[in-house]
């Protein structure tokens, strides 16, 4: 495992997710954890872990953001905090 | 003290996973909407399957998919060299059990809107109080 | 309120920081995680199930159980989509329909509708959504190749990264793609409700009634060696084509729940138009 990539990936993970739970508009939220999913699937390959890089890109980075943006579709899409 | 910040910057990984967890965490208790609640969800379901992937890291190892020896046994297949599958078969479990919770929970969140017309939980809580339901 | 749940939230984190100075450090081929069961897994992994990917030969075979109650609960968890969201959906409010001739738009209220086979009116959605022609085609032809794909990562699990969960999942995201490109209602002539009702209840099925024929072979509960006899293999080869089986199965649960909850949350449960 390439270290100087881990702790860059790592970073941006935890920015990503910061940023997720802190923007005031739900759809960003939702795009944002689509990104911060593409991040950890990229982790997690990175540590030799196809299969289950392979399930976090197919599942969170696809199907669970459309869930999202979905759900904030039928819902409101601003939020106040 | 110093050898425990000199530790820490060493195994600097675990700490920085602990950290992602707790942002999950805080943004379940902390937070006013329920969808930013059900994203710090699943923020700390995915940390925890990050943890586990690291725990069967083995430095120096290949991917868990062993060369064919079925039909002739030419090496022995030795375990040192190959990463530990058991966390990844536990932590495929977790991911589909957790997208499978957030569709429930979205499915959860889409009915409160409905019925209160707000996703706040300091409105929802005065609406409810007051027992207006509008359908 | 929040400044206690800051105060909580960074004590269970320091909690958790020091009992993480105890762990070995990463990569460590001698940690207790490796050393007990796992390379027992790995070194005898191929010789008793004839397939390469331990991690599918330890989901489908090892740890069978587990996975066959992971997939009744992707099953309950799409039931609990139906339950919540279409069986007491709201009824329209108002629905908009285009007279295909001419393009004028009616605002229909209330309970009154147009009936849907009528060749004059067409049904549009509330929310003008511009038929771009460009992703529609590209859709058009990508759809086919993608569950060509996800037949393929499931069938080559055995050799490869892939398996029953992830196939399931991309089958599900190419008809989720259909129905994002063109319509919620084209998506529904395609595959009906009841369809992905059974479908889902089918997969689950294989991976159950699999179990119980190996009982009736005279094996245990899923012990996928008991099918030789029925199969004509050796036992071997019997645990690698029980292991497909079973990831066909959940293939087919995991398609048909992904769907239904795209299709009950876009709607809301009306199923009538979606994103």
């Amino acid at each position: 495992m390439i270290w100087p990539f881990d702790l860059i990936i790592l970073t941006l993970v935890i920015l990503c997710a910061l940023a997720a739970i802190t923007v005031r508009d739900l759809l960003a939220c939702a795009i944002l954890f689509g990104a911060y999913s593409f991040l950890m699937c990229l982790l997690m390959a990175l540590m030799g872990a196809v299969d289950v890089a392979f399930t976090e890109a197919s599942v969170g980075a696809g199907v669970s953001t459309v869930f999202f943006v979905a759900a904030v579709f039928r819902c409101t899409r601003r939020t106040r905090d | 003290m110093q050898d425990v910040i000199r530790h820490i910057a060493a195994e600097y990984n675990y700490s920085l996973y602990v950290i992602l967890m707790m942002i999950g965490l805080w943004a379940m208790i902390a937070k006013n909407n329920l969808v930013k609640k059900i994203a710090g969800m699943s923020i700390f379901q995915t940390a925890i399957i990050l943890f586990y992937i690291s725990i069967g890291y083995k430095k120096g190892a290949t991917i868990p998919i062993v060369e064919h020896v079925f039909q002739g046994a030419d090496h022995a297949v030795r375990a040192v060299e190959y990463m530990n599958p058991l966390p990844h078969v536990l932590m495929l479990t977790a991911i589909v059990v957790s997208v499978s919770t957030l569709g429930v929970a979205l499915a959860l969140v889409i009915k409160v809107y409905q019925a209160y017309g707000t996703l706040e939980e300091d409105e929802l809580r005065e609406r409810m109080r007051d027992g207006t339901v509008q359908k | 309120m929040k400044i206690l749940g800051l105060i909580s939230v960074m004590a269970v984190g320091w909690v958790l920081i020091y009992a993480s100075l105890h762990f070995p450090s990463l990569g460590d081929p001698a940690s207790p995680a490796n050393t007990h069961v796992s390379p027992r897994y790995l070194e005898m992994g191929e010789e008793e199930t004839a397939v390469p990917n331990i991690v599918t030969a330890v989901l489908a075979d090892y740890r069978g159980y587990d996975t066959m109650f992971e997939t009744s609960v992707i099953f309950a968890a799409g039931a609990a989509c139906v339950i919540l969201l279409r069986i007491f959906a709201s009824r329209p409010r108002e629905r908009y329909y285009r007279h295909v001739l001419t393009g004028v738009t009616l605002h229909v209220l209330g309970d009154r509708k147009i009936p849907e086979d009528s060749d004059a009116f067409e049904r549009i959605d509330r929310l003008w959504v511009p038929r771009d022609r460009i992703i529609r085609t590209v859709c058009r032809f990508l759809i086919p190749f993608i569950q060509i794909f996800a037949l393929y990562v499931v069938a080559h699990g055995h050799h490869s990264p892939g398996g029953g969960f992830q196939g399931g999942v991309i089958l599900g995201a190419s008809v989720i793609l259909m129905a994002i490109t063109t319509n919620l209602r084209t998506s529904l002539e395609r595959i009906g409700e009841k369809t992905v009702a059974l479908l889902a209840a089918l997969g689950i099925l294989i991976y159950a009634g699999t179990g119980a024929l190996c009982l009736f072979f005279g094996g245990n509960y899923l012990d996928y060696g008991a099918l030789a006899g029925l199969l004509h293999v050796q036992p071997v080869a019997a645990r690698s084509l029980g292991i497909l089986i079973v990831e066909i199965g959940v293939a087919i649960t995991v398609m048909a729940t992904m769907i239904a909850i795209y299709r009950n949350i876009a709607s809301a449960g009306r199923m009538d138009e979606g994103l």
